[in-house]
């Protein structure tokens, strides 16, 4: 068995569990929740907060870090030039593809784990909050959310790109 | 309003955004 096609398998599963999730939140759940919030004879978001939405962030933010764990390790000896965007001695337009990637998805990860985490830990009543600190954490979280929904889009053309080809 | 308060306006600003840096690439690439 090979290593490094094993971890490429590992990087497309978790990435795939990470942005699945994270889209699931920005299409699915943020316009759920404000639908059930403004719907006065429904069942209300709470179930969805108690329920759905901890074990969502629970496979999105450890999803998150087996993406970007197992992405440094494909990179290997390469992840110097990559993240130098292969502007460096021996770089090649592949580093500069796949380290344009690597960059959108590293900001992601801190977006994750310094944004989002912790203020849906003020959301969800995992840590106490004030409501003031709640309203902000929302907006905070939503911005940092829809935020990686608009880098996924460049981050998954280059990671296919630097393997592929740029598509113009 | 900021473009990322809507989920249409996320997706145009997520594609502009590849373009960009599509371009930066195809700018850098000769210098390689």
């Amino acid at each position: 068995m090979e290593f490094l096609p094993l971890d490429r398998w590992l990087h497309f599963m978790s990435g795939i569990t990470w942005i699945g999730l994270l889209y699931y939140f920005n299409f699915v759940q943020v316009p759920a929740m404000g639908a059930a919030l403004a719907d006065k004879d429904g069942p209300g978001p709470a179930a969805i907060g108690k329920y759905v939405a901890p074990r969502a962030l629970l496979w999105f933010r450890m999803a998150s870090a087996v993406t970007w764990l197992s992405g440094i390790a494909l990179l290997g000896p390469e992840t110097g030039k990559a993240f130098a965007l292969g502007l460096t001695e021996g770089g090649t337009l592949y580093h500069t593809t796949i380290g344009m990637g690597a960059w959108l998805g590293t900001i992601m990860l801190f977006n994750v784990w310094v944004l989002i985490w912790p203020n849906q830990k003020k959301i969800l009543g995992i840590v106490d909050a004030t409501a003031d600190e709640i309203g902000r954490a929302k907006r905070v979280a939503l911005l940092a959310s829809r935020t990686n929904t608009m880098l996924s889009i460049p981050l998954l053309m280059f990671m296919g790109a630097a393997a592929h080809g740029l598509p113009f | 309003m900021n473009p990322l308060d809507s989920i249409l306006g996320t997706i145009i600003s997520g594609v502009v955004l590849t373009i960009a840096l599509t371009a930066v690439i195809n700018a850098i690439a000769p210098a390689m």
